[in-house]
Formats: C-alpha cells, structure tokens, sequence
C-alpha cells in the first residue's frame, strides 16, 4: 500500500527537497514512507533493516534447535515462546523494509543466495541446553543494547519495529539469565554446563556490535541521518559494562584475563578482539554459515507447494465470488 | 523438491489494524503476508495478539476491509492471557542483579 | 521399559489426554523455523505452545490426583514408552506440511468434541479444565480445516499430498472412537464420555470440510490400536529418546 516516492530524475528539484529532510533529521521529526528522502538514504535503510531483519530469521535456528530437547515442559514453553517472537521481529522488521518499496520476497532471495549479510553470532552451534541460556542472557541481551536506541532513529516504520521488539527482548533476556541461575545454582556438571556455554558464547557476543570504530567506515554518514545513534565501541563498552557484574553474581568467570574494572575511567578495560575470527566468519566460514543457510532454504524450497497451492486455492474462491 | 517456476510470487501483503481492550480505535500495528483473507485474520491473530494485546482486528488489503468477527473473540484472544511466562516480570531476578 | 501394573483408572485417563496433548505439541515444536513462509513458523508454534501448555495442565492434575509426588516433569521426562497413553495419531512423524496438518485437522475436531464432553464432566476440576483449553482447540480446527481446503481444492500437487496424506493417516482414527474398560468406568462414574459417541459428529464435521476441499474420504479399512494402553509405533521411543536427553544424561532437579 505505501508507493515509493523517491524520484532521482528529479535531482534538479532536489535541493529544497533535501533542505526540507535535513530539517526534519534536526527537529527530530521522523520521516515516513511517503516523504522524500535521498536515495543512498533509502538503500542504506534497506539494507539496515533486512540486514536485521534476517538475523532474526537465521537466529531461530540455533535456539530452535533445543525447543524438542528443552528440559522442563515450562521451558519448552518458554523457549518456544522466544523462538516465535524472533519470528515474530523478522516479521516487523521485513514490513518495516517493504515500506521501502522493495518486496520481502526479493529480501528472501537476497538472504537464500548468499547475497544478503545476517549477523555472525548465528553461525556458532548450540551444543548444550545452556547454549539456550547463554544465548538469551548474552546475545538478547548484545541486542537490547545495539536496539534501544533505534526506537529513536529517523526512520518511523523502523523506530515503531523496533520499540515492539525491544519490548519482547526484554522477556528473552531475562529466560535466558533465569536459566544460568538455575544452572549455577544447580548440580556440578549443570554448573559446569553453564561455565562452557559462557566460554563459547562470550566473544561472539562482543564481536556482535561490529568492527571497531577505527575500521567502520560507514558509521560517520549513517549517525548523520541517525540511522546509528552511538558507535560501535560505545556500545560494546556498554554491554561489558553492565554483563561482568551479572557473570560475578552467577559465580561465571568471563574468558578474558584482562578483564577488570577501571575506577579512573569509570569503565572495565578488556582483552583484544579477535577480529581475524570476526571477519573469517562474516565471509562465511564460521561452523555452521552452511548449515543455517541450508536451513532457510530447504524451509523456502520445501514450502514452495504449501505457498502455491494456497495462492492457488484464493484465486478460485475469487474466481467463482 | 521439485521448484515450482510460479512460487517467486508472493502472497499478497495485507496491513493490520487492531483495536486493543482500552483503545478507543483500531491502530494499524503493522503488515504480513497472507493468500486470502481468512488467512490474513488468522495470521494477524498469531503475529500481533501474542501478548493479548488485541481484542478486534481488521485486515486491509488495497481497498478492501474485512473485521475479525466479533463473535469469535473468545477463541480468538482468551488463549493469550495465562501466558504468564511471555512477560519479562515472570522471571525474578536475583538480589543486585541489574540491565536485565 | 515395562509396565505391567495398571495405573488408577482415572491417572490413566487423565494421561490420555495430557500424553497426546504433549506427543502433538512436541512435534509441532519441531516445525519452528523451518515452515512454508514465517507466518506459518508463528502460527504453528501457537498451537505448538497451546498443546504444551494443555499438556502441563492435564499432566499436573493426574500427578496430583496420584499423590506420589510425580510432578508435569516427572510424568513427562521419566515415564517410558510403553507408560506413555497418547493416542497413535498423534505420534505419526510430521512429514510434509499436508502430513501435519491433515494430523492437526484429523486430531483437532475429535479434541474439540471431546474437550466439550469432558466440559460436563461431573468432576468440576477436569470439567473446568477442559473449559479452559477448548476455545484454543476451537481456534485449531478451524485454521486445520482451513488449510485442509487450500491445500485439497488448491493445485494438483497439494491435492495429490493432502489426499495422500489423509490416507496413511486413516488407520489410526479409529482409536479415537474406541472405548476400552477405562473409558466405561469413567462413564460409570459420571467422568468421562463414551469415545464411540464423537464418530458420528467427527464423520459429520471431516466430511463436510473434505467434501468442501474436494478430497476423497478414505475407505474404512482395519483400524490401528494400542496407544491409550501404551503400546505404541517405532516412533514414540525416539520422541521420547530426544525429549527426555537432557534430563536423563545431566543430574539436576532445577533447571
Ligand atoms: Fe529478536
Ligand atoms: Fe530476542
């Protein structure tokens, strides 16, 4: 229902156009679907949003993974519950891009030949049930920071997604911790369970806010039309500030020698990233990049019938009204 | 699997406006897919009402307007309010724990 | 895994129900993910986490009704096979989408009818109960039949999987209907109802809906049994081998 009113024959015309989206980025005004707006802002955007928005997609998987195994019916409740909302944040977020003016289906394409990018952290296995509450306490958690300030961003139909899923993060965040209390507090090899979840999980999850700011070149221009609100280091301090103290009070030690509280600067310093590791997984040899795609397209391919027939069966009931 | 050559269409895209237990109208909470309208219902209930947050739907799609019936709102919207766990206060959280 | 020693008729029967509830729910889980289109990964998982949570429900009550300390999780993560008193429907392997949702459409307006029974239950907590979860069930056998149709009166592949699957799915209908001396004696007692009593309105309401999808109903042929009994199909030891994993190789009595 929403036409795309980007018009870049009329770049002529442009400038009081442009004027005009300036000032609403400087009053705070967000810009809307029909509104004119510069077309590298657009496609930057697009891919932002579907970026996003198949990371919630690829994300059901490794979790998905543990919903027949969950080790208490509560649990399986809840776990599937956090699966589906994920689901669920695709969703919005895929409405959100198509707002845009490109179709979700042209989304899917891009993510299932390998085109679209999604984010690294979902290409680690779960190994054990205490993956699923490293994952929520962790990576919930990495992305309620990286979000929060996106319910702010320019964009309306990106900020109202994300204040939605933001609220529901809140939930996965805390499952996941409450079940790394159960963990801890449970038997040796459940604490020990626990400890080797938080070995594997803990620095993909400080990698999950992207490269360092020093080698982000995109940033400067999206903070500009507040797309991106803080940088990639701001946040990540943020996240190991706030999750040391919750390793301490799970009794957890955090795998990073050179992790400590830095009283002058009022922050935790830590060890250096293992941008090599980064890197070599977002090209795709992370441990599982085949498997989760093989994933999606088996689902796509497999559901191509089901998606058919019931086209199929909506155009007789049209033809025969 | 054989690849069906007409599945790149897509299923139509419907928009989703619902009315919630204190809101004075229907608020359009966002989009999705779906082949017919009885689908879109269907699925507007399972996308947007996981949390009880509706208690009357309508499903758009160009310029057609269907409203869930209001009849069937027991079946429709009942089923959400014992899902206690889908609530982030569910969890007790440990003394001076805190970001969570 | 053996278990030679009858239960209490009414554990039994409450295990029915809260043993197929779970068997269903936990394969529908495994759809999460991996469905046709996302709507369809949302829409199952809501009938998933409806029948889980039925499962836990009925699963409390009987360890309680029991008394001997078996919690939901007890019953669900430490029985065996041959203790489990799911109907053999349910525990048919997922299949194809027409595989699950044929299963979905065939269990779905037995359970509505019997949840509706059972709602007159002269037990108030079971009639309470089975109030409870029947608008959920309601609310499934309407989206099941609804893709019954699609998928029957659709193309003709969907058509051919739709029927195909209502075929290997025929036998095990039966069961439904079957009373065995548990069913009587909770009908003496005002509990339960008479399974053979639903035929009627389920031959009604599947064929309606079949006749509508433009499917062939299946010949009546021999009926498979032994589920509420606990003798079940090659597949239940699997389910259940995958799970119970966690809870019976990691010691832990929270988690
Ligand atoms: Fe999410
Ligand atoms: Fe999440």
């Amino acid at each position: 229902m929403y036409t795309q009113m980007v018009d870049v024959e009329a770049a002529g015309a442009a400038s009081d156009e442009q004027r005009r989206f300036d000032e609403k980025l400087d009053r705070g005004v967000t810009i809307e679907p029909k509104d004119w707006m510069p077309e590298a802002y657009r496609k930057t955007l697009v891919r932002q949003i579907s970026q996003h928005a198949h990371s919630e997609i690829v994300g059901m998987l490794p979790e998905g993974n543990w919903i027949t195994r969950a080790p208490s019916l509560e649990r399986k409740l809840i776990l599937l519950a956090k699966v589906q909302d994920e689901a669920g944040h695709g969703l919005y977020l895929y409405s959100a891009a198509e707002t845009l003016g490109v179709a979700r289906d042209e989304l899917t394409e891009a993510l299932l030949s390998g085109r679209a990018k999604y984010s690294s952290i979902f290409n680690y296995p779960t190994l054990t049930w205490a993956d699923v509450g490293a994952i929520g306490w962790l990576v919930d958690g990495a992305a309620i920071i990286n979000q929060i300030p996106l319910t702010r961003c320019s964009y309306g139909p990106y900020a109202r997604a994300m204040t939605r899923i933001c609220k529901e993060e809140s939930f996965h965040q805390r499952q996941g911790f409450d079940v790394m209390v159960k963990l801890c507090a449970g038997t040796a090899p459940q604490k020990a369970m626990a400890q080797d979840a938080l070995d594997r999980w803990w620095w993909p999850a400080v990698m999950m806010f992207g490269p360092p700011d020093s080698a982000s070149p995109n940033s400067e221009q999206s903070m500009h039309w507040k797309i991106k609100l803080f940088s990639n280091d701001e946040l990540r301090q943020r996240f190991i500030d706030q999750t040391a103290p919750q390793a301490d009070a799970l009794g957890l030690v955090i795998p990073d020698c050179e992790l400590r509280w830095n009283e002058a600067r009022g922050h935790y310093d830590f060890g250096a990233v293992d941008w090599d590791e980064f890197y070599r997984v977002v090209r795709g040899d992370g441990p599982c990049n085949r498997d989760r795609l093989r994933a999606r397209v088996d689902a796509w391919e497999e559901g191509a019938w089901v998606r058919e027939a019931a086209l199929a069966h909506a155009e007789k009931r049209t033809r025969r009204a | 699997m054989p690849k069906n050559a007409r599945a790149v269409r897509d299923w139509p895209l419907w928009e989703i406006f619902i009315r919630s237990d204190h809101g004075l109208a229907h608020k359009h909470v966002g989009s999705l897919h779906a082949a017919d309208a009885t689908m879109a219902l269907q699925n507007a209930r399972d996308v947007y009402t996981r949390r009880n947050e509706g208690t009357s739907i309508w499903v758009v799609r160009a310029a057609d307007i269907t409203a869930s019936v209001p009849a069937e709102r027991g079946a429709f919207f009942d089923p959400a309010e014992d899902k206690v766990y889908r609530h982030p206060t569910f969890f007790t959280v440990p003394e001076g724990v805190k970001h969570l | 895994m053996t278990s030679t020693t009858r239960l209490d008729p009414l554990i039994e029967y409450l295990l029915r129900f809260g043993d197929t509830a779970l068997v269903l729910g936990q394969q529908l889980g495994a759809w999460t993910g991996h469905a046709p289109i996302l709507e369809e990964d949302l829409a199952l998982t809501n009938v998933a986490l409806d029948l889980v949570g039925e499962a836990r429900a009925w699963l409390s009550h009987a360890g309680e009704r029991e008394g001997l300390e078996r919690d939901e999780d007890a019953l669900a993560f430490s029985r065996g096979d041959r203790e489990f008193h799911n109907v053999l429907l349910v525990e048919r392997p997922n299949g194809n989408f027409a595989d699950t949702l044929g299963r979905q459409f065939l269990f779905d307006a037995w359970h509505v009818l019997a949840l509706e029974q059972l709602s007159a239950s002269s037990d108030g907590r079971i009639a309470a109960l089975a109030r409870k979860v029947r608008k959920e069930a309601a609310y499934h056998a309407r989206r099941s039949a609804d893709w019954v149709v699609r998928l029957g009166d659709g193309t003709e592949t969907s058509k051919a999987r739709m029927q195909a699957a209502l075929a290997a799915l025929w036998p095990y209908v039966g069961e439904l209907f079957e009373g065995d001396d548990v069913d009587a004696e909770m009908v003496a007692r005002g509990i339960g109802f008479d399974p053979a009593a639903l035929r009627e309105p389920w031959s009604r309401g599947v064929g309606a809906v079949l006749a509508e999808a433009t499917l062939v109903q299946p010949s009546e042929g021999w009926m498979q049994r032994g589920g509420k009994r606990g003798l079940h199909s090659e597949h239940l030891g699997y389910l259940l081998a995958e799970m119970q994993s966690v809870r019976r190789s990691v010691p832990g009595d929270l988690w």
